[in-house]
Parts: C-alpha cells; structure tokens; sequence
C-alpha cells in the first residue's frame, strides 16, 4: 500500500492547481455574481488538457486513470466549483460513449472533442424523474432509421451550450428501468429547445437549463448500446463520475478551510487573534480532519476503478461522506468569519453556497445512502 | 531554417515557500520546502520554444545539474515542450564555474545555435553562469533579455518571441533591460541570452505534453564525464537571515518629518 502521489500524478495536479490559483480563482467571485458562463476560461482549460480528460487515447484523448483526474478535479473545485461542474461536464457526457459506444460511434462521438473546442451534456434527469430515474417519460418511437424523442431533460448542466447531447430516454415509460437507452443529440436538431438559464443558490457560473424535444429525429446509430441497457450505462456513469463529484466536495472545503487559517490568524478579539481560542481551533481541526478522510476515501474510489473493481459502496461513501463533509465545513468556515463571512465582500459563502449542491447533483445524500445501505443489506 | 536551443532548468526553492536557516547556520531547513523549476530558466525554456515554433521547428535540449530530483523540473521542461533532457548527476555544493563549465563541454557536445539561461537562479541570484559560459566559449552574450511590448499585449498573446533571429542564424537582436530602460543590442550567433522577467509569460505544462513527457529522453552524464572539476570552490561558512525590520512610525505632519529625516535619519 502506498499513499504517495506519483511524480507524473504531482505534475498534473501542479497544472491544474496553477490554473486554479491563476486563471479560476480571480475571476469566480464575478461569475458568481453574474451568473454568466465562463466560457472562455472552461476553452483555456481544454487547451491544457484539463477536460474531456476520459477519452481513449485510440480516439486522440489522453485516457487519464481515475486517480488522476480525481487530483485534478479537486483543484478545479478549489478554483471555483461552479466552473468545475461545466468543466466536468464534458466527462460525465462523453462517458457513457466511452463505456458502451462501439468502435465507430466513439470515433464519430469523442475524436472531435480532441480537435476542437466542443461541449457536451449529460441529459437524464427530468422534470418528474430525480431521484426515481426509473420513471423517466420522455420516450423514442422508433420509425425506420431513427428514432422520435418526445419529452423534457431538466438542470441540464451546459445545455445552452453544448454541441452534443448524451440523453437518456424510453421505449415505454411502462418498461421502467428496463425501457431505457441512450441516445446522442448532435447540435439542435428540428423540434429540439432549450430553455432559460436557472437562477441558482450557488455553482452559479455552470450553466443550467432545461432540454425540450418535441418530435426530434435522431439516426438509429447514434443509440449507444441496445434498447433496454440504458438503465446500467447510466449507473456505470454515475460510478464512474462520482468520484470527482466528491472530490469537487474536497476542493471547495479545502478553499473553505485555507479561507478560514489565513482569516483566524489576523482578526483580532479580545486582544489577541480569534486562531487563538480554542473553539475557533476546534472548528478548524475538524475541517482538516475530515476534509483529508474525505481525499482519502474518495482516492480509494478512484483507484478501485483503475484496478478494475466495482466501486458502486466505496463511491457512494465518498460521495455520501465528501459532500455532507463539505457543508459543514464551508457552514464552519463562515462561522469563523463571523459578520463578515456572511458578507458577499468575502470568499466563504459563496463557497456554502456551492457546498449545498454537491449535497443534491449526482446522486443526492439520502441516494448515497440508500445505495449503500443496500449494497450492505442485499444477498442473505 | 530548423533551430537548435540549449536551455537550463535549475532546481530551486518555491518562492512561495518561507525559508528557514538551520539552527547551526550552515544551511537552509529543506524539510517540507516545495522546489520548482527557477523562473527564470522557465522564461528560457519559453522563449526556445517560441523560436523554434517561429522558424519552422528544431530542438529545444534542456540541461540541469543536481542529484535524481532535477528530474522533476527536466520533466516540466519537456512538459512544456522540450524536446530533450540532459542530466549532469551531482550531488552536494556547485560552484559557478562547474555549471558553466558543464554547459560548456554539453555545448561542444550538442553544438546548439543559441544557449538561453536565466539571468539569475532565485536561491543565490549569483548572475555569473550565462557570463562564464560566453566567455569560455567564444559566443557573443546579451544579458538580462526583455522586450518592448507588455506582457498583455497581444505579441505575448499570439506567443510570439522577443528575440529577433536573423533568417540565416547569422545575427540575434536582444532588447536588454538596463538601469536607464531598455536597449536594445545585436549579436553575432552563436550567442549566450540571459533571460529577465519581462521576457514573457511561461506556458503552463498541458495534461497531454505531461502524458507525453514521460516517454522523452533523459541523458545522464557527470561532471567528471565531462571531464570538469566538480568541486566546489566556494565553502559557505555562516548562513544567516537578514535582520527582521522594525516596526515603522506616524508623524503627525510634514514639519515632524522633515525634523526626523534631519535629526535622525540624517537623510537631509
């Protein structure tokens, strides 16, 4: 067993922790504010490499190990997680092509996003299907070479601005799980809309809409897998992205933490600096703590993928552990900072802000726990 | 015309990191000290990669000297770009004239058309090596190379060089920060550039060239295979930090100042 970082995964994330200290961090108090998509800084990070970073080297990616993408994924976060989730963004749609595409459609549906600046939306969760991703309604009839995709996709991260879309749909919503598959949208097909950008709590900078289909023909290639597989390509996914969901988690906390050291050692009360008291202190230590259980676990989640392991439990742990962690950690660091922590003028709330949402994407809380507890109860 | 450019890239301290001095003042505490890459190497490294970029490709070879953990800021060159990586093997104290005098026998060896150093490393911002080296070798030198254009003018953008080659290789032109502003000189190759911190901005090592920077070359020599004295002609005696500055004062008007700067300062 061995817990250091390789010199090839230390050069990685020194990369991305220079482009979050120089090009994220100084501009995601703006975004936040606006809530305009930056999308000119998500551009410099696909020059560097910093996404699409899952793309077979046979299809031009570079085919980064899960452990690698997970240390980047927590500088992006720590440069700002809203940037991070449009970032990221990209993965999570390319990854059921990736897993299940054939050799074709991964040529057609990945090489592009190597040659150029493109971006991609993952589109499963609607309107009336969260959590239940099983009662997902919105439906392809097949006709001949393709199929008609009816229906709604809804906090569709990047929707307003992707090239392409991996969207989930079903034969027949009374088939629940088993009706579902996966097709890619190409651009903006006749009959497909996009709605306006949601007015979010945090994560402000990522783009967030909904996706209407109303009669859009897609081609009977661009079904990746069968009819039917839909279900498990969309939790091999979310198996294979939770990971850095909850390293986003350990990024944002680490912000929150570093906030909270340099402002307990200056502000002075009672004549001396607040880093001082003990119930300052307290807070603090259980913010590094846990922020680095949470590093931990969460590497071990990524590594179990790199081996070849089901890393359904030990993700949703991660995920589970490194999100609720992350909430209290930024509540704590605003805490800290009193009056002003709560102030806009200062970095930690926006940081509580994003914490709260990397409680309810991918997965919420309570579905990492029931995932767990039925992964530990099942069989006997 | 394929251009050829040796670069160096020393292995320093972070500047970001706080620097202690050992409690027997014989040297700095290294223990959990973060090194990089020297940013003025780094500003070489660029600046070679730019000029091939310009004149249809060629070779960047970048050297450094030090026991295996160079190899960390060898790998960010070629990260960036380098084509090549050249390792002197050394362990303990270098002197000057043994880092000049290894570049000098790699350059007989690699026969590069253009050297690029930094002006300085940050650790103890010597500035003598690039000097040593043009003299020993016979090359033309122009120190402390900058240019006209900021750095958010859209040259740097567009990542265009600041060094002026002639077409031919013949001649290099180098603006050069002096003490009055800039100057600007024109040097016959094969020449030795220092590089200032104006010179431009260091890309960042991109995900794929760091994927890709582990399949290139690193060649291992030692001073004595290169036939230079690697002992050290300087011993560091004492190491001290510089006193801690005192605490300045209010005055409560210009008179008060100006009495202060006559009774105590004697700066008037």
């Amino acid at each position: 067993m061995n817990f250091d970082l390789t010199d090839d995964l230390k050069a990685l994330q020194e990369t991305a922790r220079k482009f979050g200290r120089e090009v994220m961090r100084p501009k995601a108090a703006h975004y936040d504010e606006t809530g305009h998509f930056p999308k000119e800084i998500i551009q410099q990070a696909w020059e560097l490499g910093l996404i699409n970073m899952t793309i077979p080297q046979a299809n031009g990616g570079i085919e980064l190990s899960h452990l690698a993408q997970a240390v980047v994924a927590e500088e992006l976060a720590w440069g700002c997680s809203g940037m991070a989730t449009s970032m990221i963004a990209n993965d999570l749609a390319l990854l059921p092509i990736v897993l299940a595409g054939t050799p074709e459609q991964k040529e057609k549906f990945l090489r592009p996003f190597t040659e150029k600046f493109l971006l991609a939306s993952f589109g499963l969760t609607e309107p009336g299907a969260g959590s239940d991703v099983a009662g997902m309604r919105c439906t392809a009839r097949r006709e001949g070479d393709h199929y008609v995709l009816n229906g709604q996709k809804q906090w569709i991260t990047n929707g307003e601005y992707a090239d392409q879309y991996s969207i989930f749909c079903t034969t027949d919503p009374a088939k629940k799980h088993k009706g579902i598959m996966c097709l890619v949208v190409q651009g903006r097909p006749k009959g497909f809309t996009v709605g306006k950008h949601e007015n979010k709590m945090g994560q402000r900078a990522s783009n967030t809409v909904t996706l209407t289909f109303e009669d859009v023909k897609v081609p009977v290639e661009n079904r990746i897998g069968q009819e039917g597989e839909g279900f498990l390509i969309a939790m091999n996914t979310l198996d294979n992205s939770r990971p850095l969901t909850a390293m986003f988690a350990v990024g944002n906390a680490r912000a929150a933490m570093e906030h909270a050291i340099d402002y307990a050692k200056q502000r002075q009360q009672f004549g001396k600096p607040i880093a001082d008291f003990q119930g300052i202190q307290f807070l603090i230590a259980d913010m590094a703590a846990e922020t680095h259980a949470a590093r931990l676990l969460t590497y071990q989640s990524a590594w179990m993928l790199d081996a070849g392991q089901r890393n359904t439990l030990v993700s949703s742990y991660a995920k589970r552990f490194a999100a609720d962690m992350a909430m209290k950690a930024t509540t704590d660091a605003v805490q800290i900072f009193g009056g002003y922590g709560y102030s806009k003028e200062y970095p930690v709330e926006k940081l509580m802000r994003d914490a709260k949402l990397i409680q309810i994407y991918e997965g919420t809380s309570q579905v990492q726990r029931l995932v767990i507890a039925r992964e530990l109860l099942k069989g006997s | 015309m394929p251009i050829k450019i040796l670069v160096t890239a020393k292995r320093v301290e972070d500047y970001e990191s706080k620097i202690k001095v050992n409690a027997q003042g014989t040297g700095i505490v290294q223990e959990g000290l973060k090194y990089k890459i020297n940013p003025f190497d780094e500003i070489g490294v660029e600046e070679a990669l730019r000029l091939v970029a310009k004149h249809g490709g060629g070779e960047v070879v970048v050297v450094s000297i030090g026991t295996k953990d160079v190899h960390e800021q060898l790998r960010h060159a070629l990260a960036m770009g380098a084509t090549k990586a050249i390792w002197v093997n050394h362990t303990g104290p270098l002197d000057q004239m043994t880092v000049a005098g290894c570049l000098q026998k790699l350059i007989e060896k690699e026969k590069p058309h253009l050297a690029i150093l930094g002006k300085q490393s940050i650790d103890d911002d010597q500035n003598q090596v690039g000097q040593y080296l043009a003299e020993w070798l016979g090359w033309s030198q122009a120190t402390f190379a900058s240019k006209e254009e900021s750095l958010e003018s859209e040259a740097e953008k567009t990542k265009q060089p600041a060094l002026k080659l002639a077409a031919d290789l013949s001649t290099i032109t180098v603006v050069r920060e002096v003490d009055g502003g800039l100057e600007t000189v024109e040097c016959t190759m094969p020449c030795v550039v220092t590089t200032d911190l104006r010179l431009n901005q260091p890309r960042y090592a991109s995900l794929p060239g760091i994927m890709k920077a582990k399949s290139k070359p690193i060649e291992e020599h030692t001073p004595a295979s290169l036939g230079v004295d690697g002992a050290s002609k300087i011993a560091v005696t004492k190491m001290e930090l510089p006193p801690a500055r005192k605490a300045g004062i209010k005055v409560p008007d210009v008179a008060a100042l100006v009495d202060k700067l006559k009774t105590e300062a004697k700066a008037l």
